[in-house]
């Protein structure tokens, strides 16, 4: 499955809930203000670590770029643009996003 | 591959529909078909035509408009969340006594069965909202 998540982790427990619930082997991706998950060095960036050895983590990378995010993405995560997005979607069975 | 999406937050708000405009876009890009796309709660603001953003800004309904001409998309708006937000076509303004339409070219008013049906339909169903 895969898992979207478009708040900050720092205004809203989306990100948490995702990871949570997120199995083994499934993909997260990160938009809009969910990209602020990518940024190393933060209050959650251990908690993002964590779940990089059990599932895999993607950032969009127009929506880092926007937030002048693009040169502070933590080790392990994965750059896609909406090209990428919906490759993502296709190769997935299932998207949740949580909103 | 067939794609459904669900737009649930208006335009100008935070960045639903815009995101979900981009992916509809690299979709089709890409040689996907768009099965449909529902509108539902606020996200039904996609689809007045009265909106006159700034010229220096993106016209999120013209451009939901353009990409529906250009790739014959399916463009449906929740008829109850229409009703609630003043958002009709036509038929709805006569049946409600209103004096005016709003509804944006390639947008129609139809059921929340359009949404359970493009859930069946489509490989994917991609949510958009706040």
């Amino acid at each position: 499955m895969l898992h979207t998540v478009n708040k900050s982790p720092f205004e809203h427990r989306a990100l948490e809930a995702c990871l949570k619930f997120a199995r083994q082997g499934s993909a997260v991706l990160l938009i809009e203000d969910g990209v602020y998950a990518a940024a190393r060095d933060t209050a959650v960036s251990g908690q993002v670590q964590d779940a990089l050895k059990r599932v895999s983590i993607y950032a969009l990378k127009s929506d880092l770029e926007a937030r002048g995010m693009q040169n502070r993405v933590m080790d392990g995560i994965r750059l896609v643009d909406y090209g990428g997005f919906v490759d993502l979607v296709a190769e997935h069975n299932a998207v949740q996003s949580w909103l | 591959m067939k794609f459904g999406i669900l737009v649930n937050e208006g335009p100008y708000t935070h960045q639903a529909s815009d995101t979900a405009y981009q992916f509809a876009r690299a979709a089709l890009a890409k040689g996907h078909e768009i099965y449909r796309v529902f509108f539902y709660h606020d996200g039904v603001n996609n689809a007045t035509r009265l909106t006159v953003p700034p010229q220096d800004d993106r016209n999120i309904v013209k451009r939901w408009s353009e990409l529906a001409a250009a790739h014959k998309l399916d463009l449906v708006v929740c008829i109850a969340a229409a009703q609630r937000r003043g958002l009709m076509d036509k038929s709805e303004a006569k049946r409600n006594a209103k004096d005016a339409d709003n509804i944006a070219p390639g947008f129609r008013i139809s059921g929340l069965g359009q949404l359970i049906e493009a859930g069946i339909q489509a490989d994917r169903l991609v949510v958009f909202g706040d």
